[in-house]
């Protein structure tokens, strides 16, 4: 299950980078998410993928889950959570502002208009 | 007791949320921030004097205790440099009420002002590794906001790159944490500490270590990744830009001090050479932008290029000699840097442009600001008695001692260009032809004056008061040569 | 633009007290099984987002009058004002406790200030999300 889990955490890298040097803003933010998501997927994975009991709640269990990886993921999913809705709007003020929908449309100074 | 040491990051943080009320009040949202910061100043500075004479304090949050919670550690450094943010958070916030304007002060400026203060500080303080992540996030977060503050053309456009570069750096720091508690189990420092060490001279720890070299080295503009930098340091208005270059690179150094100190002390013959060699070639490359650039705003960012190369060069040499230099040059970087920021501000104001060639002659109308700029360039440069001198004779000192002298003499001929791309400021803009007569200047500056001498008086002091902060320091740098203190502090009698 | 959506309205009408029923049960729940303040804040935004897709943002802001903003403020003050309270028990930052009450209707339960800290990211979550929203579909 472990390797599975990596090759997707691959292959979510592999797709967000791909998204994050296209031209488009839209593409690139989407590929950001991507990209964090393959980072919340590795480090869930490279903790362990046990199954078990939740800890701290009864001692019958033979077995207890790691909770500091959920834990983890989820505070970093939260900021990603976070981090994703600021690009958007940036990226809308960006498009509204100065009317580039892609990356090279953004290159150069005031200097040079 | 222990309560104490989460108030640095706490004052801040509620600051900035009371200021979320009452957002259209300007003069109470100046009052607020202006009060609440000179609170900051005075915890810090009783927190730095308790933690100096009572050793290292913990403070283990919800009660959790040390390895499986989280901690807050204040040693000497972190103090130092919670001290330093809130010194110079100050004069910034005064410099913003005549610069930034009312619309972006309408705007949640002081409310994000505060939040990147908080997040500073917590980064400082955090003994836990995936904490000084969220403290990254909780800062770079309101450098977001900050950065694209107002919406100017040019600034959406730098904004834009500066936030995709740091997601994806902060998803290299999740893989990276994913690692390392893959391999050791933990993410609390001093345990990390502890079980690296067991691990000794595994690859796979070595791999870890570059990876958060990388990680650190985008975040604190280390060459090859120190691109994004000029553009968005340069765009946001001079207060901003101050506040960047003086505490944000500074975070990404002190995270390398801190994880190359206490937890990579293995195995050094890999990473700490590369660390070598990057710091010189980024001393070179800020220096050349240096010179090259005939923007004023510009020859200081890559000027913030240079120090972040000195700095790392203290990390590198690994001895203690190295280390109080670095920690010294640190410290006196955030504040000369911050000097420097709000004087380039007041003479764009006065100037109306920030090109060289279209100023000159600033002596005449402005002769404080003058003499607080040449002031502030020798200081920068490192001339004795001045601020640089000590963090720069003893990195020189330590550098040479670890056998670099190589790169000790590239620091030395890099130190001397810094000098030469500040005097040509000095030179061309504040002496030279009057470009402006008294009645075309584009605005007053008196009230930005304040601010400044504050600053320089600050760096003066670092300079002639070496003496009294030179134990401050050496307290610091002791922590990060003997790690041994800093895990027992944490984990107590039971590691 | 005006077009009629009477089946989306409709559905809509009570659609969305579902979904923030939901929400408040995921909320509660949060304590000793999955859910919690981030996902129920969600929820109820995505309740919010579904009255603003069935009508236009006037509407919605008149039957619901709230500063988005503000909610995040005060949101905030109540996750970090659990923290401050152990400044004063003297107990180490953030530290919980928790205590089971007698209610006359509900009968014993369990209360934690934990919750309180959870109310906080519920109302953060919403104001963050629906700023945004509003932030974007302002001009349409």
């Amino acid at each position: 299950m472990e390797i599975i889990m990596s090759i997707l955490a691959g292959f979510l890298f592999t797709v967000g980078l791909y998204l994050i040097l296209t031209k488009n803003l839209i593409r690139i933010i989407i590929g950001s998410s991507v990209l964090s998501h393959g980072a919340h997927l590795l480090l869930l994975t490279m903790a362990g993928l046990k199954t078990g009991a939740p800890p701290l709640l009864g001692l019958e269990a033979d077995t207890y889950v790691d909770p500091l990886p959920q834990a983890l993921i989820l505070t970093a999913i939260v900021i990603s959570f976070g981090v994703t809705s600021f690009i958007l709007v940036l990226g809308y003020r960006t498009y509204k502002v100065t009317g580039a929908a892609e990356t090279d449309q953004l290159r150069g100074t005031d200097t040079d208009e | 007791m222990s309560n104490w040491l989460i108030l640095p990051v706490l004052i801040p943080l509620i600051a900035g949320i009371v200021a979320l009320f009452f957002p259209k009040h300007v003069t109470a949202q100046r009052v607020w921030a202006f009060i609440t910061s000179m609170i900051l100043i005075g915890v810090n500075i009783f927190l730095l004097t308790y933690i100096l004479s009572n050793g290292i304090m913990t403070l283990e949050l919800g009660g959790w205790e040390a390895p499986f919670g989280i901690v807050f550690v204040g040693d000497s450094l972190a103090t130092l440099l919670t001290t330093t943010t809130a010194l110079v958070a100050l004069p910034i916030i005064y410099f913003s009420f005549s610069t930034i304007g009312v619309e972006r002060e309408k705007y949640y400026y002081y409310s994000f002002f505060q939040f990147l203060i908080a997040g500073v500080s917590g980064a400082f303080l955090t003994g836990d590794i995936f904490n000084l992540f969220v403290c990254f996030e909780v800062l770079l977060l309101a450098s977001y906001a900050l950065i694209g503050h107002g919406g100017t053309k040019t600034q959406l456009k730098e904004s834009f790159n500066y936030v995709i570069v740091n997601v994806v750096s902060s998803a290299f720091f999740v893989i990276g944490v994913a690692y390392l508690y893959a391999v050791t189990g933990t993410l609390n420092m001093a345990q990390l500490s502890e079980r690296v060490s067991e691990a000794g001279s595994e690859p796979i720890i070595t791999v870890i270590a570059i990876l958060f070299l990388i990680v650190f080295g985008l975040k604190g503009a280390l060459f090859p990744l120190y691109f994004w930098l000029p553009g968005s340091y340069s765009v946001p208005p001079t207060a901003i830009g101050a506040i960047f270059a003086a505490l944000l690179t500074k975070v990404g150094i002190y995270s390398i001090f801190r994880t190359y100190s206490v937890i990579f002390n293995e195995e050094t013959a890999v990473t700490h050479t590369i660390l070598l060699v990057l710091s010189a070639v980024t001393m070179i490359i800020g220096v050349i932008g240096a010179i090259a650039y005939r923007d004023v705003k510009l020859i200081l960012v890559y000027n913030v290029i240079v120090a972040v190369g000195f700095i790392l060069f203290g990390v590198a040499s690994l001895n203690s000699d190295a280390f109080v230099g670095a920690i010294y040059y640190l410290l006196h970087d955030i504040v000369i840097k911050a000097a420097l920021f709000l004087i380039i501000g007041a003479l764009i104001t006065a100037a109306g442009t920030s090109k060289l060639s279209g100023m000159g002659g600033m002596i005449k109308h402005h002769p404080l600001l003058t003499w607080m700029f040449f002031i502030s360039a020798l200081a920068l440069a490192g001339i004795p008695p001045l601020g640089g001198f000590p963090g720069k004779l003893m990195l020189v000192v330590g550098g040479a001692e670890a056998g670099h002298y190589i790169v000790v003499a590239v620091m030395m001929v890099a130190s001397l260009l810094v000098l030469y791309s500040v005097i040509r400021i000095f030179l061309q803009g504040f002496l030279g032809e009057p470009m402006l007569t008294h009645a075309e200047q584009h605005g007053s500056i008196k009230a930005q004056m304040p601010p400044i001498v504050f600053l320089v008086a600050l760096s003066a002091f670092m300079g002639f008061g070496a003496e009294i902060m030179y134990p401050f320091v050496e307290s610091a740098a002791e922590t990060l040569i003997n790690p041994r203190a800093y895990v027992e502090a944490v984990l107590g009698g039971n590691s | 633009m005006k077009y009629n959506d009477i089946i989306l309205q409709t559905v809509t009408k009570f659609i969305s007290f579902l979904i923030f029923l939901f929400a408040v049960y995921i909320f509660f729940n949060g304590h000793q099984e999955p859910g919690g303040g981030f996902i129920g804040g969600l929820m109820t935004s995505a309740a919010l987002v579904l009255l603003l897709l069935a009508f236009d943002m006037e509407t919605v802001r008149r039957a619901l009058p709230i500063d988005y903003k503000i909610m995040t403020a005060i949101g905030l003050v109540f996750a970090v004002g659990t923290g401050v309270g152990s400044f004063f028990f003297s107990a180490p930052f953030l530290s919980q406790t928790f205590g089971y009450f007698h209610f006359p209707v509900l009968g014993e339960l369990e209360l934690t200030t934990t919750l309180a800290f959870d109310l906080g990211v519920y109302l953060v979550v919403i104001g963050t999300a629906m700023t945004i929203i509003q932030t974007i579909g302002e001009d349409n």
